[in-house]
């Protein structure tokens, strides 16, 4: 990665591994500042890998959607260039867009149409459909995202969670490439939320790159393959998931009766940090095997009553990249 | 095989390459321009104008050119069909820029205030072609709209006033369907210039995504030429300003028919059309829509 300005994390750059010759969806130094000098997104490398599902992490006003409406080419990037499925925006966006689908900022609809009629409005503007096919296209859309029943109701009348699977909906009036979709199971309950989750590892199986945004770790961990996490406007991490957990070290902890010994078998061994409190020991491991760990103690004659190693999870490495708190980024 | 399975085969519902030409989105859009409710009401309302205007003439006996007013009231106790020219020349001043006015603000911005400009432009729709789209809508309603006062002019008109061969203002005679002719051709040269008005309220439209502000920034517009044209001091730029030219479609009810002026007319309102179209062109196809 010839990135010139390294970050510990970006420096070890998306995974290798998985890496296909072309990314469904790759940026490099995309920036935009806006007038009055805001940069809201400053040099962002995104490699979305072909057929993964890539969770587009961040806190409010991280500048998640404005990237992503750079993306598809809503707004015009100060600098730096992106690719979508292969091909460079915006220029390509006629050929490229229309193999993805998008829900962008929340769902947008007509308030006096149904929300039939609103899907039949976007349907519409689409060329590359085949308009025969419409009435069954919107029919298996609205199937899926479970909104069969309130398809004549007027959108005005949708409940929040109802316009959103509206928004999935207009995603889905066609097979697709590549999902760009903005905080999806914003407004939903758990159910639902549930339901998009499901509708993503299916899209996903059939094929699709997924890149989803949200400000909820939680709600997406299950369903990404990687990850990439957005603070104040940069990038700060990216990778599969488990590039993220490793980049926070794993801790032992040891419940143990002896807790001043215990501290200084850990130090011995060179573990850093070790503290104690409650009668437990923590310290963060370093590399060294928790068998020595264990092993020495038991050597030391302390009573361990409970050894346990801890991989960080995601949420204390998403917190640690991003800031925890309500301040909204700047 | 069921539908659900097939219509996730990566090729269903898609054609083999983009239809070239494809008149789905006009359609959406006169659709939609036409199914709204508050469309549908100043329709209406517009309606309305030749019935008021037909009864109050027929209750007040119609007044024989006395009472000032427009040259043609006086020839509709004679003949019904001139309700029809009198109703166009009662609404243009006001009625008919205004709903145009409503039509044309609320196109772009309205799009833009409720978030479907995105949606669009994602599916993609090429902002020129969006655009055109969204004029076509304007000008197809400001028809509409001159083609439901013409026709409830005529309808009226038959109802309360008598019929036959017309005569017309310079004294000679034509025949009613020649007559009817001519209402069309009427109506056809206000919807001309009411297409001047909705290209003018596409460009604000595009300014802003408050679609009121859009609506009342276009109507004020027309307001302040209006005034404009009627400031003699400044007859020299009179020419150039689109209201100077609403009323020529009078010489479409002589005999015979002077066409200078209406060409005149048509002419600066097609210039009118190029001009704010550009700049709506310009505007669109380099605006961050964020909204």
């Amino acid at each position: 990665m010839t990135d010139t300005v390294p970050s510990p994390v970006t420096e070890r750059g998306p995974a290798p591994v998985v890496a296909p010759p072309t990314p469904a969806l790759a940026t490099r130094r995309l920036t935009k500042r806006f007038r009055g000098g805001q940069v809201a997104v400053d040099g962002v490398d995104l490699m979305v890998p072909h057929g993964s599902v890539y969770g587009f992490l961040g806190p409010n006003g991280s500048g998640k959607t404005t990237t992503i409406r750079m993306l598809l080419g809503l707004i015009a990037p100060t600098s730096g260039e992106h690719d979508l499925l292969g091909r460079r925006m915006p220029g390509a966006a006629a050929d490229v867009l229309p193999r993805v689908g998008a829900l962008v900022e929340g769902p947008a609809f007509y308030p006096y149409l149904s929300g039939w009629d609103n899907l039949a409005r976007i349907d519409a503007a689409d060329r590359t459909v085949d308009p025969a096919t419409s009435r069954a296209r919107i029919g298996i859309a609205l199937e899926r995202v479970g909104l069969s029943a309130a398809a004549r109701k007027r959108y005005r009348n949708y409940s929040l969670g109802m316009r959103q699977r509206l928004g999935l909906a207009a995603a889905l009036l066609r097979p697709r490439d590549l999902l760009v979709l903005d905080e999806p199971t914003n407004g939903l309950d758990p159910q639902g939320t549930r339901e998009v989750r499901a509708l993503i590892r299916e899209l996903a199986a059939e094929g699709a790159t997924v890149f989803l945004s949200s400000h909820l770790l939680s709600e997406i961990e299950q369903v990404c393959s990687h990850v990439g996490v957005m603070s104040r406007g940069r990038l700060v991490a990216q990778g599969t998931l488990r590039d993220l957990r490793d980049v926070a070290a794993p801790r032992v902890r040891v419940v143990t009766g002896q807790p001043a010994q215990a501290m200084a078998v850990l130090t011995a061994l060179g573990l850093a940090a070790p503290e104690a409190r409650d009668g437990q020991v923590l310290a963060t491991l370093d590399g060294v095997p928790s068998e020595r760990v264990t092993a020495a103690l038991v050597r030391a004659g302390i009573g361990v009553r409970e050894l346990v190693v801890e991989r960080p999870d995601l949420e204390d490495v998403f917190v640690s990249l991003t800031g925890e708190g309500f301040d909204v980024d700047q | 095989m069921s539908t659900s399975e097939l219509t996730r085969h990566p090729t269903y519902g898609l054609l083999d390459r983009p239809a070239p030409v494809s008149t789905r989105l006009l359609r959406s859009e006169l659709r939609l321009v036409f199914r709204r409710r508050r469309n549908l009401a100043i329709l209406g309302v517009l309606a309305c104008a030749p019935l008021l205007l037909g009864i109050a003439i027929k209750i007040g006996g119609g007044g024989d050119g006395e009472g000032g007013g427009p040259a043609f009231i006086g020839q509709i106790t004679r003949n019904g069909l001139f309700l029809a020219f009198t109703s166009l020349v009662v609404t243009l001043p006001l009625f008919l820029p205004l709903a145009v006015s409503v039509v044309s603000g609320e196109s772009v911005a309205g799009e833009a205030s409720a978030g479907t400009l995105r949606s669009l432009l994602v599916v993609p729709v090429g902002r020129t072609r969006l655009l055109l789209v969204k004029y076509a809508g304007i000008v197809a309603f400001g028809l509409a709209a001159a083609a439901v006062v013409g026709a409830m002019g005529v309808l009226v008109g038959l109802l309360l006033f008598p019929t036959g061969p017309v005569t017309l203002l310079s004294g000679s005679t034509i025949s009613f369907g020649a007559a009817l002719v001519r209402v069309l051709l009427v109506v056809l040269y206000v919807a001309a210039m009411l297409a001047g008005i909705a290209a003018i309220g596409l460009f604000i439209s595009t300014l802003t995504e408050v679609p009121l502000a859009a609506m009342a920034a276009t109507a004020i517009t027309v307001v302040v030429v209006a005034i404009l044209d009627s400031v003699p001091q400044i007859s020299s730029i009179h020419p150039y300003l689109f209201v100077q030219w609403w009323f020529s479609f009078g010489d479409l009810i002589r005999d015979p028919v002077v066409y200078g002026p209406m060409v005149h007319g048509l002419v600066v309102h097609a210039v009118y059309v190029a001009v704010f179209g550009s700049l709506a062109w310009a505007r669109l196809t380099t605006k961050d829509v964020s909204g």
